[in-house]
This record gives structure tokens, C-alpha cells and sequence, in this order.
């Protein structure tokens, strides 16, 4: 934000004068966000103290805390989703942020071929999560996927069935997740690692740091906000991730892997409960919101301005 | 952070006598540590996008790994059958639309975040920034209800509106960055040679922005293209899908066509991949042209 600040300071007196154009030109934008952010943020609060159901309109009315004491005290999904939404993000986060991070490394080097290279690495970026989990589908399968083509070169058994087994539908969930979101990390970091100046490698060198102890005193810092933010704004969409889990597993088997905003969605969608899924959004809300303000103050984000 | 950062890039010294032939003899297992990760991760990434081409063009039954004689049928059966033409129509209309509607609001809102100083700007930056974190999942009971209201439901014009909303903050941040990028002595110059500054943008700074544009209108439409959850929620009329409602679907009841649902597959892929693999260039520039940071 401070890039604002660096801008020169020029023309100044005309700008003062027609002080309308900039107002002008955000206010579409403003329009559209308030309308279509701001204003549905307050109506979820509202919901969420209402008996709001659209299929059953005759109960609608007023319900103060209800919903929230249902949530909190007896609805055990809540509480498992919000285990497992936990675990998702965690495993999801960490995992891209490693494979991201060597990504990058990698294609910040040069090598020949890399511009093709980097097309190819980024490419299930542009890739839907339905569509995700189509192609995952057909590589999982346990007649024809990949696991079958293995054990016909005397790799595993045949006939393995990553998804409809309970112990191995998470890692494997994981696992088609990363395909598509590593890609992300890559982007970002990518990005931040081409505005380290070379000097500072060079300087490193002369003072005689090796590869490791430059990657550590060097790289690693410059990296360190753009860190902090890639995996804050990861950890929320992860959070926030519907498409993939609701097309590969369905939140099975046995709810096993139901995340908050699924059971959110399913409760919309499928119950159009709407009083009920507010409330359960409100406390996502909540949730996101201070583990985000605690994740920027324990990670000391910016401090180094 | 950014200032350091800033001044240090610009204070970069020119290339030095060139060491880098230097250090790769020093550094002999360079191509192994390179190479070999890389090819690993590339194995990773394209295995599953040769699945999907193999089951889409291979005839139902076989189990060939390499789909020779290639066949169209299961494109047929997704175009004209199940549907997919249709959906392919309205993804497009969907994706164009919000790549129009996206871009000019960018264009303004970043020209006026990176040329004017103004009250509000920071509160504006940082609601922007704020929205990264609202759900889109979760906005689904709101919008609804909003939808219904207005008469949006099971109309493309709606699915436009959505869209639109969740990605133009990104959007915006990405086109002020580009904007600031552009000099502004340029349009200045212009000025003092008595153009207006609306003439001056659009004969100086807009010709500069077409990459910008090109990058920040792609992303719009790539998000437009793949978004499901509001396509699933706010149309459900089948004439109304869009390419991943159909593969949702295709997903439930077609379990054992694969071939359909690899081509469908493939449909909903090609465009996508290929606008990406123009434009990821464009992102990475933009991003460490410091919109992230900005």
C-alpha cells in the first residue's frame, strides 16, 4: 500500500480541481461491490436470527439465538465439518506452499526450454474444479485409471479404488487438489522471486554463502510477505472450497469429507434451509475472520516496512 | 517492505561482466538438480491431462494407452446429445460478457487508484483487498434471495452479474498496477499540448494498456468460464447450464461413459488452457510489477 505513497506528486492543482473524476470512475465498481458483497453480508447476518426456510414458508418468523444454539449444541456435522475443514486447509496449504515454493525456485532459473516449461507447470491453474475432478475420476477409476495400468506392470493390486475406500478417499482428494493449486503458489512466488536484485546473491557469494545458506538469508526473507499473503488468501479459498469436494466425494463416505461451506452449500441447495445455512455461514465468517487477524499478527506481516 | 524493495530494484546496478558461464562450471550437478525435479512435476502435471485426451478420443472399450485410430464419437455424443453445444454457448456468452463488463470497470477504477490521489482511496484499496476473503460459497443463500428478487434467476445476464462482482477486485488491483506502470509524463505531455485528459488516455495510455487489458480481461474470463457453484444455484433450467453443470452432471449419471465425460472434458478444457497458456505470461509480470503488494 505504500506504493501509493511513492507516486510523484504531479499536476496537483488541476487534480484538486476536478477531485469529481476520480469518484466517477470507481463508482461502478462500488456500485456492483455493494450491491452484490456488501449488502448480502448483512442480509446473512439477518437470516441467521430468522426461521428462514423457502419450503416451508408458513414456520418463517423471527428466531433470535435459535439457530446458533442449534449449531453449537446439537448438531454434531457442524462441529465434524469444521474438524475436517481444518485438516483440508492445513494439509492443502502447507503442502502447495512447499511444492510452490520449489516450483518457483526452479523456474526462476535459466534454462533452456523454461518458457515452455512454465506454461505446462501453470497450466491446471486455468482448470475448474469440476473439471478437476472429471479428470481425476477417469485417472482414478479402478477399471481403467492409472492404479489398474500399474499393477498390469506389477505396481499394486488391481482393482484399488482410491475414492471408495475410507482410508485412502483424504490423501487422494488431496492429492488432485494440489495438481490444480500448486500452480497458484508457483504464479505468486514466481513473481516475487524476480524482484530480488542479483547483487545481493552476488554479494552473499563474495562473503562466501553457499547455495543453502543463500536461499536461507537471501531468498527466504525477501519472500516472506508475499508468503504471509499467498498462503492467508490460499488458506480462506481452500477454506472456502466447494467445487472439488462436492463433485468428487460428495462430502462421503459418511460425511467424512464435509467441509463447512458444503454443508453450507448442501443446506442451500438441497434443504433450502436458509435461516439455518446463514448461521452456519456467519460462523465461517467469524471464523475466517479472526484466524486470519491472528495469522497477520502472529506472522508480523509488513513489520519489515 | 515495498519502499526497500522498490528502491533497491531501481538502484540495480547494469549487468556487471557476465558470471553466470562462470558459476555453471563450478556447479556441476546443476542440470540433475534442475532437470530431474522439474521433469518429475511436469510428469505430474500433464499424466492426468493425457488421461482425459486418451479416454476422449480412444473408441468405447478399448484400454489402448495411445488412442490410435482416433474417434469422434464420444464428441458426438456430448455436443449433440447430452447437450454440450448449448452449454459451450452460454459458458461463452457467460465468460465474454464478464470479460467485457470486468475490463472496462478495471480500466476505470485502476486508472483512477494509480493517476489521482483522492479521500477514500485507501479505504477503497482496502476493501478491495477485504473482498479476496468473502466466501463465494457461502454467499450463495444471500444472492439467492437477492436473485429472485430481481428477476435474475436462470438468465445469463444474472450469471454475468455474479460473476462480475467476485472478480473485479482482483481485476481492479491488477489494471491500477498495469496503469501505474505506464508513465505518466507521457499523458502529461499530451495535456500541456492542450489535449483533455480523456483524449489523452485514450490516444497515449490506453494503446500502452493492451497487454494489461489482455491479461486482466482473460483471468475475468477464465473465472466466468469455471465458476460453478452460482451456474448450479441460480440456473437450473437445463437450457441455462453452463459446460461445469454439465460435467457435474455428466459426472452422476454418465459414471460409466468415460468416454463422454473425458470428452466433455476436453470441451470444457481446450478454451480455457489455451487462453491461460497466452496470457500467465502477462500475470507474473503483473504481479511483480507490485499489484500484490501495491
Amino acid at each position: 500500500m505504500t506504493a501509493l505513497d511513492s507516486r510523484p506528486a504531479v499536476a496537483a492543482p488541476r487534480r484538486r480541481r476536478r477531485q469529481w473524476a476520480p469518484y466517477a470512475l470507481i463508482a461502478p465498481t462500488v456500485a456492483v461491490l455493494a450491491a452484490f458483497l456488501l449488502y448480502p453480508i448483512g442480509s446473512v447476518l439477518y437470516y441467521s436470527l430468522q426461521r428462514y426456510n423457502v419450503t416451508q414458508p408458513w414456520k418463517n418468523g423471527f428466531a433470535g439465538l435459535d439457530n446458533f444454539r442449534r449449531m453449537l449444541s446439537d448438531d454434531p456435522l457442524f462441529w465434524q465439518s469444521l474438524l475436517f475443514s481444518t485438516k483440508w486447509v492445513v494439509a492443502q496449504v502447507g503442502l502447495q506452499l512447499l511444492l510452490g515454493l520449489a516450483l518457483a525456485l526452479i523456474i526462476n532459473e535459466t534454462f533452456v526450454g523454461r518458457g515452455l516449461a512454465r506454461s505446462l507447470v501453470f497450466s491446471p491453474w486455468a482448470v475448474s474444479g469440476v473439471l478437476t475432478t472429471g479428470i481425476w475420476i477417469l485417472l482414478y477409476n479402478p477399471s481403467t485409471g492409472i492404479f489398474q495400468e500399474l499393477a498390469n506392470l506389477g505396481v499394486g493390486d488391481h482393482g484399488t479404488s482410491v475414492l471408495g475406500d475410507p482410508a485412502t478417499v483424504f490423501p487422494a482428494t488431496v492429492v488432485a487438489e494440489l495438481w490444480r493449486g500448486v500452480p497458484f503458489f508457483a504464479i505468486l512466488l514466481l513473481a516475487d522471486l524476480q524482484t530480488i536484485p542479483k547483487d545481493l546473491y552476488e554479494a552473499a557469494s563474495v562473503d562466501g554463502a553457499g547455495r543453502w545458506r543463500r536461499f536461507l538469508s537471501v531468498t527466504l526473507p525477501h519472500l516472506r510477505d508475499a508468503i504471509v499473503l499467498s498462503t492467508l488468501l490460499r488458506a480462506v479459498w481452500e477454506f472456502n472450497n466447494v467445487d472439488l469436494i462436492y463433485t468428487l466425494t460428495g462430502g462421503g463416505p459418511a460425511n467424512q469429507t464435509t467441509t463447512l461451506p458444503l454443508y453450507v452449500a448442501r443446506k442451500a441447495v438441497d434443504s433450502h434451509d436458509f435461516g439455518y445455512g446463514s448461521a452456519l455461514t456467519v460462523a465461517g465468517f467469524v471464523i475466517l475472520l479472526f484466524s486470519s487477524i491472528l495469522y497477520l499478527r502472529l506472522s508480523k506481516f509488513g513489520s519489515r516496512a | 517492505m515495498t519502499e526497500t524493495l522498490v528502491r533497491e530494484t531501481v538502484a540495480e546496478p547494469p549487468d556487471r561482466a557476465a558470471p553466470p558461464r562462470r558459476k555453471r562450471r563450478e556447479d556441476p550437478g546443476r542440470g540433475w538438480r534442475l532437470y530431474l525435479p522439474l521433469g518429475l512435476y511436469l510428469l505430474f502435471t500433464l499424466v492426468p491431462f493425457y488421461w482425459m485426451l486418451v479416454f476422449a478420443f480412444r473408441p468405447t472399450g478399448s484400454t489402448a494407452l495411445v488412442p490410435w485410430p482416433i474417434t469422434f464419437e464420444h464428441f458426438d455424443t456430448v455436443w449433440n446429445d447430452l447437450g454440450f453445444g448449448l452449454f459451450f454457448r452460454n459458458s461463452l456468452l457467460i465468460g465474454v460478457g464478464t470479460l467485457g463488463v470486468v475490463s472496462v470497470l478495471a480500466l476505470a477504477g485502476g486508472y483512477a487508484l494509480a493517476r489521482f490521489r483522492f479521500r477514500g482511496q485507501r479505504v477503497f484499496l482496502l476493501a478491495l483487498l477485504c473482498t479476496q476473503f468473502i466466501p463465494g460459497a457461502m454467499m450463495l443463500i444471500p444472492l439467492f434471495v437477492i436473485f429472485k428478487g430481481a428477476g435474475l434467476l436462470n438468465s445469463l445476464t444474472g450469471l454475468v452479474v455474479a460473476d462480475t462482482a467476485f472478480q473485479l477486485p482482483l481485476a481492479l488491483i491488477l489494471m491500477s498496477g498495469f496503469v501505474r506502470n505506464v508513465p505518466v509524463e507521457l499523458e502529461e505531455a499530451a495535456m500541456v499540448d492542450g489535449c483533455t485528459r480523456l483524449r489523452a488516455f485514450f490516444a497515449i495510455t490506453l494503446p500502452q494498456l493492451r497487454p494489461a487489458l489482455v491479461a486482466v480481461g482473460s483471468f475475468a474470463f477464465i473465472g466466468a468460464w469455471n465458476n460453478f457453484l452460482f451456474a448450479l444455484m441460480f440456473a437450473s433450467r437445463q437450457d441455462k447450464f453452463t459446460l461445469p453443470v454439465g460435467l457435474s452432471y455428466a459426472l452422476g449419471e454418465f459414471n460409466t461413459d468415460f468416454g463422454a465425460l473425458a470428452a466433455g472434458g476436453v470441451v470444457a478444457a481446450v478454451p480455457v488452457v489455451l487462453v491461460f497458456a497466452v496470457v500467465q505470461r502477462f500475470l507474473v509480470q503483473g504481479l511483480s510489477a507490485g499489484a500484490v503488494k501495491g
